[in-house]
């Protein structure tokens, strides 16, 4: 039997991240959170592509978790970290349990375009909002975690450190659930959803626990994301936003779940200094990118590491 | 010996077409039945109807006592109806190893929903399906793709998946077509040692006369949805309207060379 080396690799860079952060410069821990945040969504991504959906409206979940973490904070004046992330959980968990039992009976296209129009429901209502700020969102901040006071210079810090255990955390509990007996059903209902039906498991129940789980991950980069930037708007739902999960989806690969991380790092990288050199064709610089990577590396990024794999 | 799976006034229209007739049909425990008939005759709706695919427009399917007509596909093979498919319908992008594995992880996640026998037999799942490998002798292909199997291969891997969840009875649909001619005969032996193994009652459908002859203890032969005839081997082959429909053949019969596997 193959011993499996991604529980420990992920410890390690858990472990590496933490460690390295009090000498990060400013800039690398804003672009590592972003990646980071996005990072934990893709894996929920990755979870949904294995099971043979793509989502072209987890900005919706993205955009609710985040919005949890920061109404937690208007409403009931909570504003420490583990609950907005907890409340982020809680509502993502909710709705997604509920639209899962309409979404889990469609496929291909149905289903991307069902949940891009959920999607864009909730940024109508956002934008209508007033009590929401509308089209300006507002402003989120974490004061304490788990009861101690965050605030000043360690602020950053603190949400850096935070987010990478979260990450590492939701990487660990995503490996752990691929490599069971229902995570291992995910591949099986992408091959062929008649075989599964006829082993006695059922293919609706399998992919409405996959989305819930997906969306509790949107959930969970969403809330990260609303701590880390300060600020949340309608925008986090609209149909771009979910465009660019799917495009880190397919520029990561969905082999590991150290795909979609080191896939968010590398396309908040390019993003950013594409956006620093080159402010006014940005997004021509990241279309070569996923261009370059689909003709050369199909399986994404990640392929690179299974070639070598394979090669060796 | 006991019925296991009893068909009654089985009806199955599409439209203006119809694809069943009164079928009545009382299988055995643990006996082989063959079904034979022409492309169209009703033996693969009569499968598609036991396995909860099609519904019957009218009639009734009882298993192990128990009325299964209105049940789902999963719901029956949970109760322990399997089949295999005239199209492989296997995971292709999935090893032969993780192929079978799905099904060991589903029966053994189920737990005692399924029976606990089953789920206590496969705690241990890399061994249950290396156990499954060796017995359908498929184990050189462990690790290739399903999808890059040869054809007799695929076939077996298809049996060995609606074997893999422990079935009473198993339906296969077809299960040497595509198959040389050479490997047939040692595809079947295979299965029916699998079966006799495990106890397993089989209705398969065939076209190959050979070896509906050489595996089967009753045949069942099908004619635009009816059947036509029902008996031991030697005697629905020799059938004169089971040659005229079912063999196209009018002339006599030859003598049996097969026997009772």
């Amino acid at each position: 039997m193959t011993r499996d080396r991604t529980v420990l690799a992920l410890l390690v860079v858990v472990a590496v991240l933490l460690a390295a952060g009090p000498f990060l410069p400013r800039w690398m821990i804003s672009l590592f959170n972003v990646s980071m945040g996005y990072g934990i969504v893709v894996l929920g991504m990755m979870l949904l592509m294995r099971t043979g959906l793509v989502s072209f409206g987890h900005g919706l979940y993205y955009c609710l978790g985040a919005y949890a973490a920061g109404m937690i904070d208007q409403i009931w004046n909570v504003s420490d970290m583990l609950a907005m992330i907890g409340g982020g959980i809680v509502v993502t968990a909710v709705v997604s349990t509920i639209l899962g039992f309409l979404l889990s009976k469609y496929r291909e296209i149905f289903f991307a375009m069902l949940s891009l129009a959920f999607s864009m429901i909730l940024y109508g209502l956002l934008v209508k909002s007033a009590s929401l700020g509308s089209t300006d969102g507002f402003n989120v901040a974490a004061k304490t975690l788990a009861g101690m006071d965050i605030t000043g210079k360690g602020l950053r810090l603190t949400v850096y450190s935070v987010t990478v255990v979260v990450m590492g955390i939701a990487a660990l509990l995503l490996h752990r659930y691929l490599a069971s007996h229902r995570g291992r059903l995910a591949g099986a209902i992408r091959d062929n959803e008649l075989r599964v039906e006829y082993m006695g498991a059922s293919v609706r129940a399998t992919v409405h626990v996959n989305y819930v789980i997906s969306a509790v991950l949107a959930g969970i980069g969403g809330a990260l994301m609303a701590i880390n930037i300060g600020h949340i708007d309608p925008e986090m739902t609209y149909w771009p936003q979910s465009g660019e999960f799917v495009f880190i989806a397919i520029l990561s690969g969905t082999a590991s779940v150290f795909a979609p991380l080191g896939g968010a790092l590398v396309f908040e990288t390019v993003r950013s200094f594409a956006y620093e050199y080159s402010p006014n064709t940005w997004q021509m610089v990241l279309g070569i990118t996923m261009l370059v990577v689909m003709i050369f590396l199909p399986g994404g990024l990640w392929s690179l590491f299974t070639r070598k794999k394979v090669a060796a | 010996m006991a019925v296991i799976l009893d068909a009654k006034g089985l009806n199955k229209t599409f439209g203006a077409v119809t694809a069943a007739s009164d079928i009545n049909v009382a299988v055995e425990q643990d006996s082989v039945v063959g079904l034979i008939g022409s492309n169209g005759a009703g033996k693969t709706t009569f499968i598609n109807m036991v396995t909860g695919y099609l519904k019957p427009s009218s009639g009734s399917i009882h298993f192990d006592g128990r009325n299964i007509t209105a049940l789902s596909p999963r719901q029956i093979t949970r109760l322990g109806i399997c089949r295999s498919f005239q199209i492989p319908q296997l995971y292709n992008t999935m090893t032969v190893h993780e192929n079978l594995l799905v099904g060991v992880g589903i029966v053994a996640a189920a737990g005692n929903a399924w029976g606990g026998a089953h789920s206590a037999a496969y705690s241990d799942p890399e061994k249950a399906v290396d156990a499954m490998l060796e017995e359908f002798g498929i184990g050189a292909y462990r690790n290739r793709d399903a999808g890059l199997l040869p054809e007799g291969t695929r076939k077996l891997l298809d049996i060995a998946m609606a074997m893999v969840v422990r079935p009473k009875i198993l339906l296969l649909d077809e299960p040497t077509s595509g198959v040389s001619a050479d490997e047939k005969f040692s595809l079947m032996d295979c299965v029916m040692a699998a079966v006799r193994e495990h106890k397993v009652t089989v209705l398969f459908v065939e076209h190959d006369m050979e070896v509906v002859e050489r595996y089967t203890h009753r045949v069942l032969a099908f004619y635009e949805g009816r059947i036509i005839a029902d008996g031991e081997p030697a005697v629905v082959l020799d059938d004169v309207e089971v040659r005229k429909f079912v063999i196209g053949d009018h002339a006599p019969a030859a003598a049996s060379g097969g026997g009772h596997a």
